[in-house]
């Protein structure tokens, strides 16, 4: 590694095989006992407790059962796991073939967002080399009864297969489609089976939980939010980059961690994520504050807001599988009003149906794309009233 | 209750997208039978595993639904039916949202209404083309939803320009992708209940379209024709390729003798499209209604359709002479039957190297279209060129088929134009003729008489039962032992059926068959057939005989070119009319229709399967293949001059 990254768990440092054997030396239940008491929750953003899905997993029933590892980071403003594939894919995957101890799974995909294909090499050179070691493969660590496998899949650029079951659907070569759910992916996943869908970030944070222990990990971060969280920070700010930062930090560290001045607003959790302002820059990363994925793009005070909700908007047009109905019709109809705005033609009548759509479409849509897509504009309009080019009577409406 | 029992075992759908059938569900012990929900205040017991709209139903409440369709797995992507589930942040779909846990629904809260509205008007938004110029005016769901839910105004716009060219290229279908709300159902249609695969949508966002390979015209792709689609279509974006503009130009032009032959299932379901209820059979009324139109000659298909038990039931037992007596070993066992035009572009398209098992009959309609041109002219002393050959079809792909280019053995196309039944309704409607109130007449004379064997060729299982009814009678002289003539175990909607009818005693030239056992069997829809065609492939048709298979769920009365909408429980009734008419006709086998013993005796005078036979009757086919493009498949003959 020539950067020496810092941070409390991911970037602390692990040698290879030191999570592996430590599973592999503990009884299944043990295992999935431990990822559960460290309370890790899914780092995609959704924050579904990891211990909670591999339990599912493990406890359903099917003949085959699946890990797979989502590496199309495909929100706006994340880039911590293309960090995390070059430089700790060992980690990675040794947090996958632990996931496959645990669930009782004997294969594992990577599916890398299509972006990342340059990447295939390395990640091979890696597997192979695990392979090499017998970390991977036939009797892994020489344990007889326990084979897994991890292959690389590539996807081909589309955002909705970041959504877990789309990307099921497209891994089994379809369309990437959300699917419908119930059934989950735990009960009902790749080829019908059991599957575990987790981040890159909860794959590499696995071994660390593992080796070190659920208490030490779950020592980091706020009460609900254990451990911490990789940020890709990006925007108007000196040192850009990748950070590692416990659970429980604010806006105001983050901006000075990355010597931002002149912040006017912070998009977290990037197009789907919200607008956070100035005056809440007390806020914290947190499932229960400001959830993220990862990304958090600062923004200055010579940045236009509705410029940048509009690109969202544009992003959303661009994306949506175009399956469902509020999605693929409604994205269209916010970037018109978005238009509108910015122009300042927005009528009052419009500004109701703004909202009036925004909710059915965060209530509606079949999967998170859709129903995330018109917060931006919503966190624009409600936080941001000066930016938006607005009546004095309009602008009270906005002050439900 | 929706009990999907057409597509529910069928593959290909994504495991997502398949229903989760309740008996499966209780197999599993550790959860137990039955599950008790509230739906606005409504306590609802229903099998786990059931559907929200499912269980909804049961006590009569209306969810809204569009992507949803009984016969077709699950999409849950139009969102109409979203419903509050208690507990869960976001509104449901209905329609996929299985029943697993005591649970509380709200249908109509304020959230749902809001959503359902505002969801109706952005379909709206991009569903161009105005209602009263559209096939599906007053059978649009899309229109009907729009008026429940009262859309009065295009609350988020209205698009007035055209985004797509229309596809026109099929002989049998034509797609407007303006007026599609991609529900896809045509999709689903396609790839889950026939497994043909010719639709999918491509591109993203506003952009996503349902498309065919490459975006081919429909007519280069291998589409079978069956309209399956057309009929499960909510708006006008499928229909048929209208053959009506045609048809009156030939009645108006008195240099015309026009003949129209009717297939037996139209008249089980032409009913519907005069509000009369599924199941109420027509024939007569329909015949008097043609003749009012201006049909010179109005007469009955079942009529070839006997001719064709005679000349694809001997075909079957000279195959079986040649392969058990002989001991030929180029006969191809068991035989299937080619009535299905959407069947026989199937096996073309996707098994080119099984042709030889298909019969070399050709079917009923193109039967009659190469006797009225060539037996009918002569003896009326009428110049075939002058005739325009009409069949009444329940189909679609028949419109295909008689523009196959081969079929032309009179010397002209022998069957001019194929109308749907929906066509016909339109006709009827637009003379003012009132159908359910017109005065009954017989078909006319001599082309006008079917027997009940022909008759029930409109169901699922009706060639096997006709053919079995000849082929017994031929081999051992005696009737066949069922009761009234009823072979039951071909009759049902199961997918794919088997029977065994023993031969006990069999007459001299038939010695070879006697203490055999007639093994046959019998599938519809194409997802069958294809199951039918993997047992033909594994050798569990191994010592089979003959297998129907009809292209459409249900047979014939559950064609492409019949009344919308469809599901299961029509497809009965329809199934149910056609097998009580055949109960009420004297002539019930197809070797005793007179007229058919008139031909035999004056035209074809060699028999079945002889050389005047082979020469109007039969047919060949053309090896197609699935590769579009260069290799080959060129889906279609090209239009020949008339």
């Amino acid at each position: 590694m020539e950067t020496q990254r810092q941070g409390p768990i991911i970037f602390s440092g692990i040698a290879p095989d030191e999570g592996l054997k430590a599973a592999l030396g503990q009884s299944r239940a043990d295992v999935i006992g431990e990822v559960r008491n460290s309370q890790i929750k899914g780092r995609g953003g959704a924050g579904f407790p990891t211990g909670v899905k591999w339990n599912l997993a493990a406890t359903a029933q099917g003949e085959r059962k699946f890990i797979v590892c989502n590496a199309d980071e495909g929100e706006p403003g994340t880039f911590k796991d293309r960090v995390l594939l070059k430089e700790y894919a060992r980690t990675v995957f040794e947090g996958m073939v632990i996931a496959g101890y645990a669930v009782g799974a004997q294969h594992g995909y990577v599916y890398l967002r299509g972006e990342y294909r340059s990447f295939g090499p390395h990640l091979e050179q890696v597997l192979q080399q695990m392979e090499d070691e017998g970390a991977l493969g036939d009797a892994i660590l020489g344990k007889k009864d326990f084979h897994f496998d991890i292959e690389i899949r590539f996807g081909v650029g589309a955002y909705v297969c970041g959504e877990e079951s789309a990307l099921i659907e497209s891994l089994e070569g379809y369309r990437g489609e959300a699917r419908n759910r119930p059934p989950f992916p735990t009960n009902t996943g790749l080829h019908g089976s059991p599957t575990v869908v987790n981040n890159v970030e909860t794959f590499a944070a696995v071994p660390h939980i593992i080796a070190k222990g659920a208490e030490w990990f779950a020592s980091f971060g706020t009460e609900k939010s254990k451990g911490s969280k990789l940020l890709s920070v990006s925007g108007d700010c000196r040192k850009p980059g990748v950070y590692e930062v416990p659970f429980g930090t604010s806006i105001k560290q983050i901006l000075k961690m990355v010597e931002a001045e002149d912040t006017k607003a912070v998009q977290v959790g990037g197009a789907s994520g919200t607008c956070v302002p100035k005056k809440e820059f007390g806020r914290v990363i947190a499932y229960e504050d400001l959830s993220t994925g990862g990304s958090v793009i600062v923004f200055n005070s010579r940045r236009s807001l509705i410029d940048v909700v509009h690109n969202f908007l544009e992003f959303f047009a661009e994306e949506s599988c175009g399956q469902c109905t509020p999605c693929r019709e409604g994205v269209p109809v916010l970037l018109e009003y978005a238009e509108k705005l910015r122009a300042g033609e927005l009528t009052r009548n419009e500004l109701g149906e703004v909202y009036s759509l925004s909710e059915t479409m965060q209530l509606a849509s079949k999967c998170g794309l859709g129903q995330s897509a018109p917060n931006a504009l919503v966190s624009i309009l409600e936080k941001f009233p000066k930016e938006c080019p607005l009546s004095t009577s309009q602008r009270k409406e906005l002050v439900r | 209750m929706s009990k999907k029992p057409f597509t529910q075992n069928t593959s290909r759908a994504p495991v997502s997208q398949r229903s989760q059938p309740a008996e499966q569900v209780k197999n599993k012990h550790f959860l137990g039978g039955m599950v008790t929900v509230t739906i606005d205040h409504m306590e609802v017991k229903v099998p786990m595993g059931t559907t929200i709209l499912d269980a909804a139903r049961t006590v009569n409440i209306k969810i809204p639904t569009l992507c949803h369709h009984d016969d077709l797995c699950l999409a849950g992507v139009c969102r109409v039916c979203v419903v509050e589930v208690e507990g869960q942040r976001t509104l449901q779909a209905a329609c996929s949202y299985p029943l697993f846990h005591a649970t509380k629904v709200k249908t109509y809260s304020p959230r749902v209404r809001r959503a359902r509205h505002n969801i109706l008007n952005l379909l709206l938004k991009n569903h161009i083309g105005e209602c009263y110029s559209c096939e599906k005016n007053n059978n649009c769901e899309l229109q009907k939803l729009a008026e429940e839910y009262g859309v009065t105004e295009y609350k988020f716009g209205h698009r007035d320009t055209p985004r797509y060219a229309r596809d026109e290229s099929s002989f049998s279908l034509v797609r407007d992708m303006d007026k599609c709300v991609l529900c896809k159902r045509c999709v689903r249609t396609c790839i889950d209940m026939q497994e043909v695969g010719v639709l999918e949508s491509i591109n993203r966002g506003q952009e996503t379209k349902i498309s065919t390979y490459l975006d081919k015209p429909l007519n280069d792709v291998i589409c079978i024709n069956c309209g399956q689609c057309v009929n499960r279509c909510p708006t006008g974006a499928l229909t048929e390729k209208s053959n009506v503009d045609d048809i009156w130009k030939a009645i108006d032009d008195p240099e015309k003798h026009v003949v129209i032959q009717t297939a037996p299932s139209p008249r089980a379901a032409m009913g519907e499209e005069f509000g009369l209820k599924p199941g109420t059979s027509v024939t007569k009324q329909m015949n008097t209604a043609l003749k009012r139109i201006g049909f010179d000659k109005v007469f009955d298909t079942n009529f070839t359709a006997d001719l064709t038990i005679m000349e694809e039931g001997t075909e079957l037992l000279l195959r079986l002479k040649k392969a058990l007596v002989d001991k030929d070993p180029d006969i191809k066992l068991p035989q299937f039957t080619s009535c299905s035009p959407g069947w026989v572009k199937y096996m073309e398209y996707f098994y080119p190297d099984k042709l030889d098992y298909l019969s070399t009959a050709k079917s009923p309609q193109q039967m009659f279209g190469a006797l009225i041109k060539t037996w009918y002219a002569r003896k009326h002393d009428i110049d075939p060129k002058n005739i325009v050959s009409v069949s009444l079809m329940p189909c679609t792909a028949k419109k295909f088929e008689c523009e196959r280019p081969e079929m032309d053995d009179s010397g002209l196309q022998d069957v001019d134009y194929a109308l749907t039944t929906r066509e016909l309704a339109g006709m009827i409607k637009e003379c003012g003729i009132d159908l359910p109130n017109l005065p009954k007449s017989n078909f006319d004379d001599p082309l006008g008489i079917g027997s009940g064997a022909g008759l029930i060729f409109g169901a699922t299982g009706g060639v096997m039962e006709a053919a079995i009814r000849t082929a017994y009678e031929i081999v051992t002289g005696e009737e066949i032992p069922f009761e009234k003539l009823r072979v039951k175990p071909v009759r049902g909607m199961k997918g794919v059926r088997k029977a065994e009818v023993p031969i006990k005693s069999a007459k001299k030239e038939w010695k070879f068959l006697e203490g055999a056992t007639l093994k046959v069997a019998v599938g519809h829809g194409t997802a069958n057939a294809r199951k039918l065609m993997d047992m033909l492939a594994s050798g569990d048709l191994q010592g089979y005989h003959f297998v129907e298979v009809m292209a459409c769920p249900g047979g014939c009365l559950g064609g492409g070119g019949q009344p919308v909408p469809t599901s299961a429980e029509i497809r009965q009734l329809r199934a149910n009319a056609i097998y009580a008419e055949d109960e009420t006709l004297t002539v019930r086998k197809s070797h005793e229709n007179p007229i058919v013993q008139q031909i035999y005796a004056e035209f074809l005078t060699e028999g079945p399967c002889g050389h005047k036979s082979h020469e109007l009757l039969h047919t060949g086919y053309t090896v197609r293949g699935k590769w579009i493009g260069k290799q080959g498949a060129s889906p279609s003959g090209k239009k020949k001059k008339r």
